[in-house]
């Protein structure tokens, strides 16, 4: 039996909401109130809204496992992994770690944009934990990793983002840690870059490191993790093989499922003109839909409520693929929007057709927004409210044919051909 | 070339096995504690880190800049050449005996120290705050790099200070001159408490930012950069001794010009301050420090 890694037992995050998002009050507020508190002899100032991030959690990790850490917006991947990273603290709980530990939250880190590339790697590098000559020796091999060689004395400033990026991913790359712990750094650079990132996460896995490894990115997990946790609300919901526990949470719709509704009018996003209703992802006959045929085509609704007559308002999505690329955005424009909009509910419905998107998952950033040209201001968004899994039966009437490999690509539309032979 | 990093790799594993025998780490996580205590072996782990923090504001400092370090210099000459006129030539303030201009450069160099390391110190957790949320290591070392990098400037000052001694031929009085650097290190020392206090304080409330700048207006006057103390009545000297600058300023230059001594026991006042600031600033900076990330 191999060594454990890691365990965590009943670790617990809990966050004020009140500290949470007025996180920087005054000096006055707090004098204030104080005073009050004091006055009142009551501590009601105390009873800020609670939210546990994370509600006992436990598990334990073999050395040189890899672990793939899912669940939707919220779930507590994050404060998982900044507690195990020491970022923060736990409220309750404990964990040991045994081995030099890296992390990765965020690819260039601490990267200064006045600084040259070389000047980066140093310093991006002792922010990681690397040392001087650790960092002088490798320092080849990541000018070249990244294919900056020639800018390497150029401050980053003048980078383009795409270089940027992989001279910040290269650094990151050459971490030696024992254990490594990553957080959705994938999801950054293009396509070629993110099958070298994963063909690096790869090796390190198979080079007997242990890994935990947060992604949206489901097919990442199943095929980099020998195990994968499912966090829902702060708890761990499932452990277990990563390809079951990844099936079990596309199907389950758990990350933002294709209904979501917001129930309490002041509490739902919005601001003083609208508030959104529900959100939903349908098929042709009005049924609720998890999973769609790529054949067939995807209803997205909104449902808002105006509150008072102003601006004209108009219902907005936008469709992000899984790896967080942007897919398309799309807005209602037709001439009922011109006019100030009444009071009153409404619910849009926006139709995808069928044969355009890709397989896979996609999540919907529903918005309500008028256009005081040449802007357009967005009354409410709501990142990832809706989402659902595009899938292929493989009946060979689709754009990928008979083919059963891998089709890249934000869309796959299933376009007309026309072939002559002369 | 993938061929290629896995070999690599594969090499390194090898030795990461030998080494993990070595320097295997134990690294507990638990509630923050109420007053957690200083790791001293775990500072000395990062010590190249803060090493790196020093380089990289030193680094991006000048950047930009095409006559570069000469600023450094150019903001006390100014402030002393207008000090020079208008309290030297016009006012008459006594300045021990020394040459004015002398006098008041050496009284600005510690201070510049002490000014510069709290307007960039009192901000360097909330300037910092990409690295707070996003990556682990002792967050001491922010401010402390803070009241490390201004030294240089202090250097150069000094290089500049002992021109003019050359020049208008003033020169220390005795062996107290050894004492020199102590007063330096109890400016550290000073500045490094309110340091740690104001930028932990800063992360929740950013009043301290505007704070400062007002502070500093009134602050060289209140610590005797332009005057000797002894041309105070006895109880405002007493007043000003609270403020460890006081004792920087009038020991230092009594090493370095010698004017007169600073008396023994308004010294000790500062010195007692300057360490219960020290106190209260640690002692604050690490039992806020396991919140840092969720506040700043």
């Amino acid at each position: 039996m191999a060594d454990l890694a890691i365990t965590a037992e009943g670790l617990a995050k809990r966050y004020r909401i009140g500290e949470f998002q007025a996180s920087y009050g005054t000096l006055r507020d707090s004098l204030v109130g104080a005073v009050k508190r004091v006055g009142r002899r009551d501590h009601s100032a105390r009873h800020h809204e609670e939210i546990w991030a994370l509600d006992g959690v436990s598990f334990s990790l073999a050395e040189g496992e890899v672990l793939g850490l899912i669940g939707g917006n919220g779930a507590g991947k994050s404060t998982l992994l900044r507690i195990l990273t020491r970022i923060t603290a736990p409220t309750r709980g404990s964990a040991e770690i045994r081995g030099r530990v890296g992390s990765l939250l965020e690819v260039g880190t601490g990267f200064h944009p006045e600084l040259t590339g070389r000047e980066n790697v140093y310093l991006n590098g002792a922010i990681l934990g690397m040392k001087r000559r650790e960092i002088s020796s490798k320092l080849d091999e990541i000018t070249e990793f990244a294919g900056v060689q020639r800018f390497m004395d150029t401050p980053v400033k003048r980078y383009s983002s795409g270089m940027y990026v992989r001279l910040a991913f290269s650094v990151a790359a050459h971490l030696e840690p024992e254990i490594l712990l990553v957080d959705e750094v994938l999801a950054v650079g293009d396509a070629e870059f993110q099958r070298r990132c994963l063909g690096r996460m790869e090796s390190l896995g198979e080079s007997g490191r242990t890994v935990i490894f947060v992604s949206h990115n489901m097919q990442a997990v199943a095929q980099l993790c020998d195990r994968a946790i499912l966090l829902e609300q702060g708890t761990v919901v499932l452990d277990g093989d990563s390809g079951d526990v990844v099936a079990r949470y596309l199907q389950s719709g758990l990350g933002s499922g294709s209904n979501r509704v917001w129930p309490d009018d002041a509490s739902a996003p919005g601001d003083d003109l609208v508030r959104l209703r529900w959100a939903r992802v349908v098929d042709e006959h009005g049924g609720l839909l998890d999973a769609v045929d790529v054949r067939r085509p995807v209803g997205v609704q909104i449902a808002f409520r105006v509150l008072r007559a102003g601006a004209p308002v108009m219902p907005k999505f936008k469709l992000v693929d899984k790896r967080g690329d942007v897919a398309f955005n799309a807005l209602d424009t037709s001439p009922a929007w011109r006019q100030a909009s009444a009071p009153g509910e409404y619910v849009a419905t926006a139709w995808i057709p069928g044969n355009l998107l890709n397989e896979g998952l996609y999540s919907a950033d529903v918005a309500v927004c008028s256009i005081a040209a040449p802007k357009l201001h967005q009354h409410v968004q709501e990142r990832a409210a809706v989402a659902f899994h595009v899938q292929d039966p493989g009946e060979g009437d689709s754009a990928r044919g008979t083919f059963t490999g891998q089709w890249r690509g934000v869309l796959r539309p299933l376009l007309e051909w026309t072939v002559e032979r002369r | 070339m993938a061929a290629d990093h896995d070999g690599v790799l594969a090499g390194d594993t090898a030795r990461a096995g030998s080494e993990r025998r070595a320097d295997e780490r134990l690294t507990v996580i638990r509630p923050a504690t109420r007053w957690p205590r200083l790791d001293l072996r775990e500072l000395w782990h990062y010590h190249e880190l803060l090493g790196i923090f020093v380089w990289r504001d030193l680094a991006v400092r000048y950047k930009q800049a095409s006559i570069g370090i000469v600023w450094a210099i150019f903001q006390p000459l100014l402030i002393a050449v207008v000090y020079t006129v208008i309290f030297g030539r016009f006012a008459k303030f006594d300045s021990g005996g020394v040459y004015y201009g002398v006098f008041v450069f050496a009284g600005l160099l510690p201070w510049q120290y002490f000014s510069s390391s709290l307007s960039s110190g009192a901000g360097c957790l909330v300037a910092n705050a990409n690295l707070v949320t996003k990556v682990y290591f002792p967050r001491i070392l922010l401010p402390v790099a803070t009241i490390v990098t201004p030294i240089v400037d202090l250097v150069l000052g000094f290089v500049v200070l002992l021109g003019m001694m050359v020049w208008f031929d003033e020169w220390p009085g005795g062996p107290q001159v050894v004492l020199a650097p102590a007063f330096l290190l109890l400016a550290a020392v000073t500045v490094l408490g309110l340091v740690l206090g104001l930028s932990a304080i800063n992360v929740r409330y950013r009043d301290v930012a505007y704070a400062i700048p007002v502070f500093m207006q009134v602050l060289p006057l209140l610590s005797g950069v332009p005057f000797t103390l002894g041309a105070l009545p006895a109880h405002w000297q007493w007043i000003l001794a609270c403020n460890p600058m006081t004792t920087v300023i009038a020991g230092w230059r009594w090493a370095v010009l010698d004017t007169p001594a600073p008396d023994a026991g308004q010294a000790a006042l500062g010195v007692a301050v300057a360490i219960a600031l020290l106190a209260a600033g640690l002692a604050y900076f690490r039992s806020s420090e396991p919140r840092f990330a969720d506040n700043i």
